[in-house]
């Protein structure tokens, strides 16, 4: 990989709006994160292209996953965790409203780093979110769990053993049907973190084609720590360090000629 | 749909919330109570003197004798368990420390082993006290509440040594000591705080465990003087008395319930703060 | 040590090989059937039908069971789940109080406070007059006794439930109550069943409080106002008599014995249940 000599900055502003707001569909501002004293987001400003893959990259410790944590809310799960800022998904700011929560979240599928499936039957996993929301159709339901396998690519391989337990599935199958059961709920937005790192290449390779295919449909933040994968997907690139944002924007730019020395030495290291 | 859904989550953590704060209140309650009751006849005759005219109908005096005897049978008990029961955990954790799966059906079964109640135990150690014809002693009840808190010390002892790492170990055995040496020195010191959790826990149980002491160790209203004669404990004391047609000694039983319950507080606060302090200065 | 390893592990064989012998001569002349599932207890004519006793344990158990229940269940998701983490910190201590607490304190507070409570409000309130030496003021004290035991093992059972999971229930959509509900209760039934196995185990095999607060009469109604007389009482309470009556000491052994082996079964399945359940 080559690297262009490049002057020496911290940061680059965030006022240099890389997309455009009419193509953003999430925006972040002004976003603090403390755990006591431990400041974890430091005045976290940016914005999510829609129907893009964008893929959060950093050193270890650098917030990412508490980023990808505070856009669904799961910060309010973690006591210790002092959260404030805006984060506007269509023009309504989620952090400072009272609006239901729950179906929030719903607009934001999530895919961790080892796949957790619900100690239910392959159907009831993704048939979680239907239910959830009141639906009792099982016609309904039945055309939605399989179109969201089909999807994933898991249906022909679990379609005779729907309800057996889920946990009996590999752990690519498993991190598949995750994907499947998020998808179920309609989301608009897709949050990964490391979705990869527990899975054998070949699992891997699968769901990295699956993420190319959503983005139709859906936009994709993807947190990874595996730099190659990064440049594999990224339609978008954020970098962060320390719990701010150093540098976003096309990975052209980012991964070819990056302004900040943060970057070059992280690229260098990952290389 | 969703208005449904709120309501049944605030209620079932108003619930939940209800349940838990209840249990502290329950527990502030049962103390009050006894301490409320008792109080009055609460004094320094009670701790520093043995009953006189009979415990059952005696008017005067205290539950001296009560006192010294638990204490007698609780300390006895415990010293016997200490040396039945180190050694055990720490074979447990040294030299089975490749046979997984001994050890965990050891503990498995070590763990059944707690759960028999003790008057089991009473009417075991009744039998065997008759079997070689001893009479109802202070022998008999140190031996039937060693039984009872062998188990207890065991387990207890044993959690702690199994949470040190084998790493810890490995490097005693492979600086040349043998695995006798390793585990009393090494293992031992380690897990002192915890050993010292379990005598005090063992110690606990032994001196508040009626039904154990119920046949075997006998009542009487004096003191102990050696291990063939009966011996008097607070448990005992407090149900006999409880017992009895005249009001002061019914009072009394519930002041020799605040004694007690006073040693059992101490001994379980204590032990908390113990491992408390000790975990944090542990270097593991 | 091996020596004080194999000592430990000989005991519970030491104990049931002695109780049952203790009890043989029993046999001799009965059935174990008719021992089992008679009701008539006359030990000067040699009747020792010991089917009261064993229903006495199991309605005051079970009814103590009803309490200790959903007061375990939901205080357990209250600290593991939904309150500060400061909260489990002060209930530590108070469930180790709590546990170490001597049966006859138990008992004593049943006195002076359950028992008069079922019968000057409960019994009057469900129509009925009641002494207060009853099942149900059995059932309570047991209760009271049994919570802080099974309490710590649902606490246990429910802290292992990793955060991910609740992170992927939460962002399905569900409300954190609902991901209580489909998470960690549904996914660990058997932790939890056993957690209350053992806490039945323990109850059945609880003496002096339930004792002093139970009535101690033989005798087999429904009815929860009524005493009973569960097999533990009838050990302790009659040891005194129990060398001048022939073949008294054999049928209490019996008793023993019984008790040994119904907990010791008890206990050994939901432990292995347990440990089925953690190697996965």
């Amino acid at each position: 990989m080559e690297l262009t000599e490049t002057k020496t900055n911290n940061k680059v502003p965030a006022s240099k709006h890389i997309v455009s707001e009419a193509s953003s569909i999430l925006r972040v501002k002004d976003l603090n994160v403390f755990a006591g004293a431990h400041h974890i987001l430091k005045n976290v400003e940016l914005e999510i292209p829609r129907n893009k893959i964008t893929v959060l990259i950093g050193p270890s410790g650098c917030g990412k996953t508490t980023l990808l944590k505070c856009i669904n809310k799961l910060t309010d799960l973690y006591k210790e965790l002092k959260v404030s800022g805006s984060i506007f998904i269509d023009k309504d700011d989620i952090l400072n409203t009272d609006t239901n929560i729950p179906a929030l979240r719903q607009k934001m599928g999530l895919l961790s780093q080892r796949p957790y499936p619900l100690p239910v039957s392959i159907y009831k996993n993704v048939a979680y979110g239907l239910k959830l929301k009141g639906v009792r159709d099982k016609k309904l339901i039945d055309f939605s769990v399989e179109k969201h396998l089909r999807e994933v690519g898991l249906w022909e391989e679990v379609k005779n053993r729907l309800n057996s337990p889920a946990t009996r599935l590999s752990i690519g199958q498993q991190q598949r049907l995750c994907l499947a059961r998020g998808l179920a709920v309609k989301p608009s937005i897709i949050l990964a973190d490391e979705p990869t790192s527990s899975l054998d290449p070949i699992s891997s390779k699968i769901i990295e084609n699956l993420f190319k295919d959503l983005t139709k449909h859906y936009t994709i933040i993807l947190v990874t720590h595996v730099l190659r994968q990064a440049i594999r997907l990224a339609d978008h690139v954020i970098f962060m360090n320390d719990g701010e944002i150093i540098e976003q924007g096309s990975p052209e730019i980012l991964f070819k000629s990056p302004e900040t020395e943060q970057l070059r030495a992280y690229l260098v290291d990952g290389n | 749909m969703r208005r449904v859904k709120i309501i049944e989550e605030k209620f079932f953590i108003w619930l939940s919330a209800f349940m838990t704060y209840s249990l502290i209140a329950v527990l502030a309650f049962i103390i009050l109570v006894i301490f409320i009751k008792g109080f009055g006849a609460l004094n320094w005759d009670m701790v520093l003197k043995t009953p006189r005219g009979g415990y059952y109908y005696g008017g005067e005096g205290g539950v001296l004798n009560a006192i010294i005897g638990s204490l007698y049978i609780a300390v006895g008990a415990t010293l016997i368990a200490i040396i039945i029961g180190v050694p055990a955990a720490l074979y447990l954790n040294v030299q089975l420390i490749r046979y997984r799966r001994t050890q965990n059906t050891i503990r498995y079964f070590l763990d059944a082993l707690w759960g028999i109640p003790s008057i089991v135990y009473g009417a075991f150690g009744f039998s065997l006290m008759i079997f070689f014809g001893m009479n109802a002693s202070l022998l008999a009840g140190i031996i039937t509440v060693a039984l009872l808190i062998v188990p207890i010390m065991v387990r207890t002892f044993d959690e702690v040594l199994s949470t040190i790492p084998k790493g810890l170990h490995e490097a005693s055995l492979a600086l040349g000591s043998t695995r006798t040496e390793t585990a009393f020195k090494v293992l031992f010191k380690q897990g002192f705080p915890g050993f010292i959790t379990a005598v005090l826990l063992s110690f606990g149980r032994g001196i508040g465990d009626a039904a154990s002491v119920l046949f075997t160790a006998g009542y009487t209203d004096n003191i102990p003087v050696n291990l063939d004669e009966p011996a008097a404990t607070l448990p005992l004391a407090i149900f006999f008395q409880l017992g009895s047609p005249i009001p002061e000694v019914r009072d009394r039983a519930f002041a020799s319930a605040i004694i007690l319950t006073g040693i059992i507080l101490t001994i379980s606060i204590g032990a908390r703060i113990l491992s408390k302090r000790y975990s944090k200065t542990n270097l593991t | 040590m091996v020596f004080s390893m194999i000592t430990i592990l000989i005991i519970p064989f030491i104990i049931g090989v002695g109780l049952y012998l203790k009890a043989a001569p029993l046999f001799e002349n009965q059935s174990l059937l008719k021992l089992i599932f008679s009701s008539s207890w006359a030990p000067s004519t040699g009747e020792f039908g010991f089917w009261p006793f064993i229903t006495g344990s199991l309605y005051v158990t079970l009814l103590s069971f009803l309490f200790t229940a959903p007061v375990c269940l939901f205080a357990a998701i209250y600290l593991t789940q939904f309150s500060s983490p400061g909260l489990i910190r002060v209930m530590h201590p108070v469930i180790d109080v709590l546990a170490g607490l001597p049966s006859v304190i138990y008992g004593v507070w049943g006195i002076l406070v359950i028992v008069p409570f079922v019968s000057d409000y409960a019994a009057p309130f469900f129509g009925t007059t009641s002494s207060g030496y009853s099942v149900l003021s059995g059932g309570i004290v047991l209760a009271v006794m049994c919570i802080p035991y099974t309490l710590n093992m649902l606490i246990e059972v429910f802290n292992t439930v990793p955060n991910g999971l609740k992170e992927a229930s939460l962002s399905l959509g569900a409300t954190m109550w609902e991901s209580v509900k489909h998470v960690v209760i549904r996914g660990n039934y058997p932790g939890i069943i056993s957690a209350y196995g053992l806490g039945i185990a323990k109850a059945f095999g609880e003496t002096i409080a339930v004792m002093m607060v139970v009535g101690n009469m033989v005798k087999t109604s429904g009815n929860p106002f009524e005493a009973a007389y569960p097999l533990p009482a009838l050990i302790a309470n009659n040891y005194g008599e129990m060398l001048s009556i022939p073949m008294y000491d054999a049928a209490l052994m019996f008793a023993a014995f019984l008790l040994f082996i119904i907990i010791l079964m008890i206990n050994l399945f939901f432990r292995y249940l347990i440990h089925k359940t953690k190697r996965q």
